[in-house]
């Protein structure tokens, strides 16, 4: 969209189905996007369709059934583009302090040298979260700990960032709040983004493109590119715009053509 | 507004008063218990109501410990089962640790070999002890092994069960930033589970000492459980009451030091 070239991560007639003793569930069938540089794409579907698990796919956290996955042009196994997934739940480690928690990937990683720490120290600044950097998790609420598990994620520089409806857990306001923040970091950073969600108007609110999934086996039924006509949009103001509505209508109706039991 | 701000403050007083006053009472009547009981028992003993040659009586008791502290045999005693029962615990928690982790990571061996550790740990462990002696001899090793083999195989189990369990959302969180196998267990599994290692140890220091006492009734020359069988075939009976009284002791001192730990460690998780 924004920059021709290679797409930062690409989808080839992906199919993927889990196997039990007693049956082979086909869960995604024959799925193919393309995911650019800056770009910010929403998924939404049926639960069940299979939307974790594409992201699960494309963090190679499980091995492809057929079709390909390529991450800058190269196979997704060969990539060294540095992927971060974040999860519906925080799951942030009790028994660590919030800034033992938000180093623990710098520390799997081997990356905890000073440039590493002074970012995320940065970001912990930004996200109001300093004063709490000695607390333990149990002494923050969902929205803090939700915005610590942002920050865990974002302090290993990301250039795919995963959300796999991170913000459910939370209370209608603070998800409100919680989704602004995280959709102005990403678009300040320029992280490419998928998120997975079930909630419309946080899927249009962020997104350059939101791909409607159809019930199991998950295919693509459509794909639709989200533009206002201003475009220094934030999550907040492409609610009040305009053309909100008209997107929201469309991916309802996309969704509810054939499936009436979308929850 | 200051009279009800005052009026709160009494009722939180008086509150802690009557919780203080319950305590109190509580505290008051086990120790009441006792001593009614050891009175009764004396007394019983003395007028004849009991046989005091082979139900004993506190004075006589009181005399044996004395006289046995003195010339510090029972020091001895208490020191060589304290230190069997010592060892036996820390082989059973590190081997439980082990194997736990070892099953952990190859869950096809813990599927093979779980029937037969469920069957070890149903297996009672007094009927192990004299095959024991036969193969290993009488001497301190096979009473630590003795100890062992009563606390080890519920101990992996358990630690086992409390490894699987951990939170299936928090291992793909360290595979999402790109942790090892081991990362896991370090970062997670462990971590998660030091309450679980703590009930289990809590378990297992009390099953210790009831192993060093089963290996001491058969093959040992000293020890608690030693004076136990060497006085009750004598006839000492103070020694044989004294040393049960011991031994009542010494697992309540290791169950609350393990409490101490306990809590100590709660302060961090
Ligand atoms: N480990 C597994 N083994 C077998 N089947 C699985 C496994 N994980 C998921 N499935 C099945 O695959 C399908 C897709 O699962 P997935 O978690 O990707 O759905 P989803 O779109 O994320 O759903 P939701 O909106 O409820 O989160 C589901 O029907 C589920 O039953
Ligand atoms: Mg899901």
């Amino acid at each position: 969209m924004k920059k021709l070239g290679i797409p930062l991560l690409e989808f080839f007639n992906v199919n993927y189905s889990y196997h039990t003793i007693s049956c082979e569930t086909q869960t995604l069938k024959d799925i193919s996007f393309k995911l650019n540089k800056n770009e910010f794409i929403s998924f939404v579907g049926p639960s069940g369709c299979g939307k974790t698990t594409l992201l699960n796919l494309t963090a190679g956290l499980l091995p492809l059934s057929s079709g390909a996955i390529r991450i800058n042009g190269k196979p997704r196994e060969e990539s060294d583009v540095n992927i971060g997934y974040m999860l519906q739940k925080d799951h942030l480690l009790e028994w660590r302090t919030i800034y033992r928690n938000l180093t623990l990937g710098l520390e799997i990683q081997k990356k905890k040298d000073a440039s590493h720490i002074e970012m995320m120290e940065e970001l912990l600044k930004t996200y109001g979260l300093w004063d709490f950097r000695n607390a333990y998790p149990r002494q923050l609420s969902g929205g803090m700990r939700q915005r610590a598990a942002l920050i865990r994620t974002l302090a290993l520089s990301p250039e795919i960032l995963l959300l796999d409806e991170p913000f459910s857990a939370l209370d209608y306001q603070t998800r409100l709040n919680v989704s602004n923040d995280i959709g102005s970091i990403i678009k300040e950073k320029g992280i490419s983004t998928l998120l997975v969600t079930h909630d419309l108007a946080e899927a249009i609110s962020m997104a350059d493109k939101v791909i409607v999934l159809s019930k199991r086996p998950g295919t693509i039924k459509s794909i639709i590119p989200i533009e206002f006509g201003d475009n220094r949009r934030t999550p907040e103001s492409a609610r009040n715009a305009p053309e909100f509505n008209k997107y929201y209508n469309q991916i309802w109706e996309a969704i509810h053509d054939e499936n009436e039991d979308f929850s | 507004m200051m009279k009800t701000k005052t009026s709160v403050k009494n009722a939180q007083t008086e509150y802690v008063r009557k919780i203080k006053r319950r305590q109190f009472l509580i505290r008051l009547y086990q120790i009441l218990i006792f001593i009614t009981f050891l009175f009764l028992w004396e007394y019983t003993a003395k007028h004849g109501i009991i046989n005091d040659f082979i139900f004993c009586c506190p004075s006589k008791l009181f005399a044996t410990f004395v006289s046995m502290l003195k010339d510090g045999s029972l020091l001895h005693h208490i020191g060589i089962t304290l230190y069997e029962t010592l060892i036996g615990f820390v082989i059973v928690i590190l081997g439980s640790l082990g194997m736990a982790t070892l099953f952990w990571w190859n869950q096809t061996l813990s599927k093979v070999l779980e029937p037969y550790l469920v069957i070890l740990n149903a297996l009672p462990k007094s009927a192990l002890a004299p095959v024991l002696i036969v193969w290993l001899g009488a001497n301190k090793t096979t009473i630590i092994v003795c100890a062992c083999s009563v606390a080890i195989f519920g101990s992996i189990l358990n630690l086992y069960t409390g490894f699987i369990s951990v939170d299936a959302d928090k291992i793909k969180l360290i595979k999402t930033l790109k942790g090892s196998r081991f990362q896991c267990l370090k970062l997670v599994v462990l971590p998660s589970n030091v309450p679980n290692i703590i009930s289990i140890m809590k378990v297992n220091i009390g099953l210790c000492l009831v192993g060093v006492v089963i290996g001491e009734f058969l093959a040992a020359r000293e020890g608690l459980g030693y004076l136990i069988i060497y006085g009750s075939q004598t006839f000492k009976m103070s020694n044989v009451l004294l040393s049960i009284l011991i031994l009542c002791v010494i697992a309540m001192l290791l169950y609350t030091l393990l409490q101490h730990i306990e809590k100590k460690l709660a302060e961090y998780f």
